[in-house]
């Protein structure tokens, strides 16, 4: 080995191509002017190429009128009736809130539930447990969609023959028919006891919280929310004299008359993308529980707290810590999932506006961005508040 | 004290010989005592153990008997699973799944060309092994074989024709110039002395000529090895174009999570750089790209890749249908990548970065030789996990009309040939257990990794 000469090692004079501050304004101007340039190129190749395929562009198409129907829809909307494209994309966008609200209250129960079964002391159920969230969490979300819809709920007898369940429920590969509810005039005052329940309950536990953290004493909460939330409308409910009926589908010769109608892609792509995220919550949730470590509840026993204090005074407040992150983005996923909607047919809001609407109005740019651009504002909302919540449950340290 | 053993004690009441060892009690031992504790501890746990076995017996019999008793297991066509021409109940029908196998791994690949597929399907199980097997040796030579000269093989041995021919000829002369640009500098190696430096030079001065430069020297020489068979391929048994259009089952499978990989780890490790950096637009740009793809869903990503791409170049350069996909699938991984490995950066110690900046070493130096192979040493959980998420989603490519393996299973599902009953089951039985052992083996070895990682913090 030869040594370096130290002459060559002369301090100061670096030249100005050494420079690292004149050497990162050129390597951002770089960068700046070849993302510039290919946003400059593809979109004068998109105007050049909008314009040989002679295909609108602008958000005029919004108010034209769709010209297909859609099967389920939570507003009204049919080609008959003049609907417009911009009403189909509430109709999918309804949709798809719809399917995650339900999916992401479901799977967090089956996640909870399993994640919970997997840390159970008993043998069977710890390995049943397991077996569900391998297999659910190694084949794709796709294959399970397909297997619910194409070979569980499609070779369901047709109506003629449907299936009957106790409470006039039907199941035929037409879906689930449902008793349907009307509500009489005076159903309002239901909802707004309900209201009033919930908003009562949260200022109750707010007053018991401050009078626990004054005095130590505890209310039992529990009991007292339910009386609030379940127990105010159901009087109201009887004080207005019943103010619902329900209105049975009835068994005809050739078919069902009557009730209400749950399609089958809905229901098979809510139980598909609540067992699929089932399990991968019940991953979160074993992990949360696990990182809680055996310290803290051997501490609460020692302090003379029974099992039942002990897991909801100190275990779950600092799992919740671990899991609410994890858990947050898998219902993101399950938003995202949601657009597999596509697949089996549901019409979502890719189905009806990146599918139909696309394909009817040929203008890729607007609907893509659009479509894209709902997704990714309940993703930066959704982690906005994420990043609110972590700041405040994070660990003060030093 | 040398004397004081049991033989000699003086006292009578001290026992002189061991007791035999006593059974444990039944109430902590043996089968009854496991069975009450693991499975009848409370009631509630009783209940719940009765329920499950209730699940259980209820559930596994009747799927024995209809994936493996009841099943068919061999048949030309339909004939052999309907239940009336055989006679018997009839479960599962396999010998679907075995006369379709061919169509399953290939798709609809020339028959007489499929030899091209097993070439790169041994390439791609080489290279995986190379790279992810521990104490396999020559680990840099793996990293370029999985990373360049795979993907290059598998372009010109799946597609063929003129345009494959002309890179492998367009290679071959590249390597050719590079293995005597090399030769050159051997003999004389002050020729590059601005750069790799005195220092660099001085070292390599001081070899004999043949060892100088051995690290590039050894690529040129393996890409060289590899081209020259491929171009010995061609020109003897030739190598016919095949539309991508023909491509299919576990091959396209398996192209797209290889192409996912290939590209997404590279664009990752750049792009969760760039979050890193301290330059505010190189940062802003990435923020903005990983945010922006991780908040919309894959098919959103294949729905544009499918419908905008072909907008925004050229008419003539319009890529091909299959590429389509390709593209969106490998800029979605590498957004997911890039925060897997902005992980594994983060959890590296600042010691090390102003360590390295201390010995003088540039920016990506140290990233090459301190920082990333820390870095991603332990993100590789991380990574198999990414790449688990990726190879489910590649299933995604169905809805653009890509024949994967999904797609040719569903495609098989509504030919009259087969049409039974049972015949759907048994397609999604097959394809349930293909992916579910591909990502469960891969779950497995991330474990595996993660224990082998942690076991160097424990003490």
């Amino acid at each position: 080995m030869t040594s370096i000469p130290s002459e060559t090692v002369s301090p100061g004079k670096a030249s100005l191509f050494y420079d690292p501050k004149i050497r990162g304004y050129a390597y951002q101007i770089l960068l700046l002017a070849v993302v510039g340039f290919l946003i400059w190129s593809a979109a004068s190749n998109a105007i050049e190429n909008l314009r040989a395929q002679k295909i609108a562009s602008g958000f005029g198409f919004w108010h034209n009128a769709a010209g297909f129907d859609v099967n389920q829809k939570l507003i009204p909307f049919s080609a008959s009736g003049g609907s417009t494209y911009g009403q189909a994309f509430f109709v999918g966008l309804l949709n798809t809130l719809l399917v995650a609200a339900i999916g992401i209250v479901l799977a967090t129960i089956i996640g909870f539930t399993v994640g919970v079964a997997r840390l159970s002391n008993n043998w069977i159920v710890a390995k049943l447990a397991m077996v569900y969230v391998e297999v659910i969490r190694n084949i794709p979300l796709l294959l399970q969609l397909f297997f619910w819809y194409n070979a569980v709920l499609k070779p369901l007898p047709d109506a003629r023959n449907s299936i009957a369940l106790p409470g006039s429920i039907y199941l035929n590969n037409r879906g689930i028919i449902l008793p349907s509810p009307n509500f009489g005039p005076a159903f309002e005052a239901v909802v707004v006891a309900f209201i009033v329940g919930i908003a009562a309950a949260i200022a109750f536990f707010i007053w018991s919280r401050r009078q626990q953290m004054q005095t130590g004493k505890q209310y039992h909460n529990g009991w007292i929310a339910l009386a609030l939330i379940v127990g105010l409308p159901l009087l109201v409910f009887f004080i207005t004299g019943r103010p619902l009926t329900f209105d049975y589908p009835q068994q005809g010769r050739f078919n069902l008359t009557g009730g209400m109608q749950i399609y089958p892609e809905f229901v098979a792509l809510l139980i598909g993308l609540s067992t699929y995220t089932g399990g991968f919550i019940a991953e979160v949730v074993r992990a949360g529980i696990l990182a809680v470590s055996k310290g803290q509840s051997e501490a609460a026993n020692a302090l003379g707290l029974r099992s039942g204090p002990t897991l909801k005074l100190v275990v779950i407040p600092q799992a919740m810590r671990v899991i609410i992150p994890p858990l947050t983005s898998q219902y993101l996923n399950l938003v995202k999932n949601s657009s597999l909607a596509v697949a089996i047919g549901y019409p979502d809001l890719v189905q009806v506006f990146m599918g139909t609407v696309l394909n009817q109005t040929g203008q890729a740019v607007e609907m893509v961005s659009i479509t894209m651009a709902v997704y990714l504002t309940i993703s930066l909302v959704t982690s906005f508040f994420m990043n609110i919540y972590n700041k405040r449950m994070a660990l003060v340290e030093r | 004290m040398t004397d004081a053993t049991l033989e000699n004690a003086p006292y009578a009441f001290v026992r002189k010989e061991t007791l035999q060892q006593e059974p444990a009690p039944l109430s902590v031992a043996g089968p009854w005592a496991w069975i009450r504790i693991h499975l009848f501890s409370s009631p509630l746990n009783a209940i719940l153990t009765l329920l499950c076995l209730y699940l259980v017996i209820d559930a596994v019999p009747g799927l024995i008997r209809f994936y493996f008793l009841d099943a068919v297991w061999t048949g030309t066509n339909r004939d052999a699973c309907l239940a009336d021409k055989v006679g018997r109940p009839v479960g599962a029908c396999w010998a679907y799944v075995g006369d379709r196998l061919q169509y399953f791994i290939y798709g609809s690949y020339p028959v007489a060309e499929r030899w091209r597929v097993d070439i790169v399907f041994a390439m791609f199980a080489l290279g995986i092994v190379w790279l992810l097997w521990n104490k396999a040796p020559l680990k840099k030579i793996g990293f370029f074989f999985f990373f360049v000269i795979l993907p290059l093989s598998a372009f010109i041995l799946l597609l063929g024709g003129d345009r494959a021919e002309g890179l492998l000829r367009f290679l071959i002369l590249v390597n050719f110039a590079l293995a005597v640009l090399y030769l050159v500098l051997s003999f004389a190696p002050s020729l590059v002395k601005f750069w790799i430096g005195e220092g660099q030079l001085a070292v390599e001065e001081a070899m004999p000529p043949w060892q100088r430069f051995y690290r590039p020297k050894r690529l040129i020489l393996i890409s060289l090895v590899v081209f020259g068979l491929l171009a010995l391929l061609a020109d003897k048994v030739g190598l016919p174009r095949v539309d991508t259009g023909l491509w299919g089952g576990m091959m396209v499978t398996f192209l797209v999570s290889a192409v996912g990989i290939v590209f997404s780890l590279p664009l990752g490790v750049l792009l969760a750089l760039g979050r890193r950096s301290k330059l505010p637009a190189i940062q802003l740009l990435s923020v903005i790209f990983i945010e922006f793809v991780r908040g919309v869903p894959l098919i959103t990503v294949l729905f544009m890749a499918n419908t905008m791409l072909p907008l925004f170049v050229p008419q003539e350069w319009s890529p091909d249908r299959l590429l389509r996909p390709l593209i969106g699938v490998a800029l979605f991984a590498a957004a997911y990548m890039a925060e897997v490995v902005r992980g594994g950066l983060q959890a590296i110690p600042k010691g090390q970065y102003e360590g390295a900046m201390s010995l003088g070493l540039g920016y990506w130096q140290m990233m090459r030789l301190i920082i990333l192979p820390q870095a991603l040493r332990i993100v590789i959980p991380g990574i198999v996990n990414t790449f688990i998420g990726l190879f489910k989603d590649t299933t995604l490519v169905t809805i653009v009309g890509i024949f994967d393996f999904l797609r040719t299973i569903e495609a098989t599902l509504v030919d009259p040939t087969w049409a039974t009953p049972t015949t759907r089951t048994t397609g999604y039985a097959f394809a349930a257990i293909f992916y579910f052992l591909c990502c469960w083996g891969m779950s497995r070895y991330s474990v595996a990794v993660e224990k082998r990682l942690a076991a160097g913090q424990k003490r």
